[in-house]
């Protein structure tokens, strides 16, 4: 037997993720006393939202805003809550026995939990252009990264296109850090502001309304904003020099180094459908979301999962979501330390306040159609080198689903494991075929959801009995 | 609704459409039902392996007229299965695996089977340069190779619907019943007639073969397969291994696939696996052994298939034992995808004309029937 760097290989609950929804869980399931296990693949706790926050060398404050350093509570409540922070632990395989597959310092090994939060938070959702896979094209989300925990910002002709309210926030952040922009395209669609007029009240009465206003008033005074554009290419031979696009029908075309794109966060489901957890289509978020009750708990026994990976409700949702999941574990597992716990009513309370506009926000920043169906040349599957009309001429000869096309053009079957082509394949099919995502459904995706040395998998600790095997495929 | 055929084919693996298509091509009317979509479960996510190399002897000439067939698969289907034929060799690891290569072979030629060859230590490092040297040789079966199984599945599927052969996915049978020499074949898309009907319902036939009051105890098991990421060409042909349990081989773009038989977890009622990486490592450290040229190799995917597994590790093929008009092809216990073609031609014979000249009497059900009920005890399949 190889040493395992994780000091038990068992816990009452394991959470996946230490952003806030992790963070908030493993505060609560620790404090109750259940051994509590956090793991994490970054190199310092804080998920996105607040990524470095014990390391950043961002140390001027208003720089990264108020909403940022909020972190640092957070951090220090879990510590001292009594839940082990495992950073750098990259969880690659959960299944429904609630066996955990975790590598850590290139060692991996299995642990088991009685209850598992997956809190693996959003990623970006693809943004198939023309050119996206051009040297010089990145996201917003990657580029928030880099400032995050290595105070860069992006040098040369930079443009940022796209839609959302992190689109926003990062050129504020940028500008703040002294970067400069040369322009922003604003690819949200006019009539977006008409459909989400029903849900604007409540918006109106939520705190992201006076922040959010301010912030894009911060960043339309220093940068060129193109609104209402309507196309978008990156244009190069071996790295981008140019952004096409067309805004009221004009054709424009600006030199730039850098372009980064954003339409939007969509759950991470990767390790959660990989563990068999069932999801349905959001129609109004444009994703899939795992089916969870009000708990938190998926339709696999044993796993719920809390945070923006529950459906994209933001920060403050995804800390109230985590402290839910984790009264419901401690409830499960634990039920006479339910007094050490706090009040499950006034966690609805805050989670619901916490919601409040989230529906106008989802309406609002809901990407155009054609900048989610990609035509002709434009890449879909990156690793596989997919393109659109690959993809639907292979639909027309009656490919039915994600996996089938899966198998006929091994998109989805590279490393990213879908991650940037899933929802455009899914919504590509549906269209094609008139039905909706839902039931044209989503690839079935395998463990390791990260990849995994050959190497590192072979020195796993084993047992002479795993070696009987039995039949020969 | 009520629908007539010739005859209907439960299961849409490679196995039932390739009857399906056997019979169109002989001039029958089949109808094939699918309760997923063809190729959703072990003959669309299999390691592609067409070997006659290693095969249990009963097995071996169902194994040399299938490959007849593979020789010609695009003529056969229209597609040629993403088939290549770079040999498939098994490595002895050790001087007493090397003896035991060595009286395999000659078994083999004494019963007429020359597609066997012993080679030695020179011989295998020709054929793979990058096995480790401490390997004394092993037997060749140069005609073998592999294919891309889900392509080949849909390849039968489409050459069948095209050969005139009706076809139903999504629809799952729930009860047969034979009266007045019809078999009445519910599902969950209402009544389909036939007088024959062929059970090739893979992980889920044992159930089929129980509403027709036959008891066969076949296990659901769940191989698991491994993929990598790309890494630079360094093999041709298709490796098994003698002892340990390995099979290993890559694909034309890199990627090598790791197999050898170990087994997840099945849930044939939930069309899910559950892998087992304890015993994943094993076959990543016979790996890592075996080719040194690994060692900077990344795991991108593992999965596992529903599979069919009789106790004597060979399949059932033929007349059921207590039903009139009933046909077995089940039971393939992780290496039916290369008999495929094969069994589903003597399939269609055996049908048509009623006899196959190919010996099918190892594969018989009578060999695990204890006790024959009556039809009608087991009524809803799940
Ligand atoms: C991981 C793995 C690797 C393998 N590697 C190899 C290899 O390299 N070489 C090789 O030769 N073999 C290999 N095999 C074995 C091979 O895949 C199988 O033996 C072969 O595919 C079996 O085909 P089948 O048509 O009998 O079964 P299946 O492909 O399982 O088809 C049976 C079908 O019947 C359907 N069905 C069941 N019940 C009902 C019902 N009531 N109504 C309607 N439909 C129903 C199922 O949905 C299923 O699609 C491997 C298997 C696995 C799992």
């Amino acid at each position: 037997m190889t040493a395992m760097p994780l000091p038990k290989d068992h816990y009452d609950v394991v959470i996946i993720g230490a952003g806030p929804a992790g963070l908030a869980a493993a505060a609560v399931a620790g404090k109750a006393g259940l051994s509590t296990l956090v793991l994490d693949e970054n190199a310092q706790p804080g998920g996105q939202i607040f990524r470095a926050i014990t390391s950043t060398p961002v140390q001027r404050r208003d720089i990264l805003g108020d909403d940022y350093w909020r972190g640092e509570n957070l951090v220090a409540e879990t510590r001292a809550g009594g839940a082990v922070i495992v950073q750098g632990a990259t969880v690659w395989s959960l299944d429904r026995d609630l066996q955990i597959a975790v590598s850590l310092l290139g060692q991996s090994q299995i642990v088991k939990a009685r209850r598992v939060i997956i809190a693996t938070g959003a990623l970006e959702r693809p943004f198939p252009i023309p050119g996206w896979t051009l040297p010089g094209v990145m996201t917003v989300g990657a580029g928030q990264t880099l400032l995050k925990s290595s105070g860069l910002v992006p040098d040369g002709k930079v443009v940022l296109a796209g839609t959302g309210p992190l689109l926003w926030l990062y050129a504020a952040q940028v500008l703040r850090a002294g970067g400069a922009i040369d322009a922003i395209l604003d690819t949200t669609p006019r009539g977006n502001y008409w459909r989400a007029l029903p849900y604007a009240l409540p918006f109106l009465m939520s705190p992201y309304r006076a922040k959010g206003l301010a912030l894009m008033r911060e960043v339309k005074r220093k940068v060129r904003v193109v609104s209402n554009v309507t196309s978008l290419a990156a244009l190069g031979g071996d790295k981008l020099d140019a952004v096409a696009f067309s805004a009221g029908g004009a054709e424009q075309k600006i030199a730039a180094d850098t372009l980064l794109l954003h339409q939007g966060v969509v759950p991470n489901v990767n390790l959660a459908n990989a563990a068999g957890v069932a999801h349905r289509w959001d129609e109004r978020q444009l994703c899939w979301v795992p089916v969870l009750d009000a708990d938190g708990n998926t339709s696999v026994p044993g796993i719920a999962i809390a945070g923006d990976g529950a459906g994209i409700g933001g920060a403050l949702a995804a800390a109230e979501r985590g402290r839910i999941a984790a009264v419901a574990a401690v409830e499960a597992l634990a039920p006479g330390k339910k007094s050490l716990t706090p009040d499950r009513s006034e966690l609805s309370n805050t989670l619901r306040r916490a919601e409040l506009g989230r529906a106008f926000l989802d309406v609002l920043f809901q990407p155009a159609q054609q900048f989610r169906l990609p035509e002709g040349d434009t890449i879909v599957c990156r690793c596989e080198e997919v393109s659109a009309a690959r993809i639907k001429e292979t639909i027309a000869l009656g490919t039915e689903g994600p996996n089938q096309l899966k198998a006929f053009l091994r998109c989805g079957m590279g490393p990213c494991q879908g991650r940037l082509c899933g929802l455009t394949v899914t919504e590509m099919i549906a269209q094609a075929r008139g039905m909706s995502p839902d039931a044209v459904g989503y690839y079935r995706l395998r463990p390791p959801v990260k990849p995994i040395a050959l190497k590192e998998l072979a020195s796993m600790p084993h047992s002479e009995q795993d070696e009987k095997a039995v039949v020969r495929g | 609704m009520s629908e007539a055929a010739d005859v209907i084919v439960v299961g849409g693996g490679i196995h039932g459409c390739s009857t399906a298509l056997h019979l169109a091509l002989r001039g029958a009317k089949p109808l094939l039902l699918e309760k997923d979509y063809c190729g959703r479960h072990a003959s669309g996510v299999n390691a592609g392996g067409v070997r006659q190399l290693a095969r249990h002897v009963a097995e071996v000439p169902l194994s040399v007229a299938s490959m007849e067939l593979w020789a010609r698969i695009e003529d056969l289907v229209g597609d040629d299965c993403g088939f290549e034929s770079h040999g498939q060799v098994l490595v002895a690891e050790d001087d007493a695996e090397f003896a035991a290569c060595r009286a395999r072979v000659d078994d083999l030629r004494l019963r007429g089977f020359t597609h066997e060859e012993l080679i030695d230590r020179a011989e295998l490092k020709r054929l793979v340069p990058a096995v480790s040297d401490y390997c004394p040789g092993g037997i060749v079966s140069r005609r073998d190779g592999a294919a891309d199984p889900f392509r080949t599945t849909q390849a039968f599927r489409r050459r069948a619907i095209e050969s005139g052969a009706r076809l139903r996915e999504g629809v799952r049978v729930l009860n047969i019943a034979r009266r007045a020499g019809i078999w009445h074949v519910a599902t969950t898309d209402g009544e389909f007639e036939a007088p024959v009907l062929v059970n090739a319902a893979g992980a889920w036939a044992a159930r089929l073969a129980a509403m027709a009051g036959e008891h066969v105890p076949l296990e659901a098991i769940a191989p698991m397969l491994m993929i990598t990421a790309r890494v630079p060409h360094f093999l041709d042909p298709v490796i098994i291994l003698r002892g340990r349990k390995l099979s290993f081989k890559q694909f034309g773009n890199g990627t090598v696939l790791i197999g050898g038989g170990h087994l997840g977890t099945a849930y044939p009622d939930e069309n899910a696996t559950v892998l087992d990486w304890a015993k994943l490592t094993a076959s990543a450290r016979t790996v890592d052994e075996l080719f040194p040229v690994m060692r900077g190799a990344t795991i991108v995917r593992a999965w596992a298939g529903i599979e069919a597994r009789t106790p004597d590790d060979i399949p059932v093929i033929g007349h059921s034992r207590t039903e009139e008009g009933l046909f077995h092809q089940f039971g393939f216990s992780a290496h039916g995808f290369q008999l495929g073609p094969g069994v589903g031609s003597l399939m269609a014979d055996l049908i048509v004309t009623g006899a196959t000249n190919l010996p099918i009497e190892p594969f018989g059900v009578g060999r695990f029937l204890r006790g024959i009920e009556p039809p009608g005890t087991d009524s809803v399949l799940e």
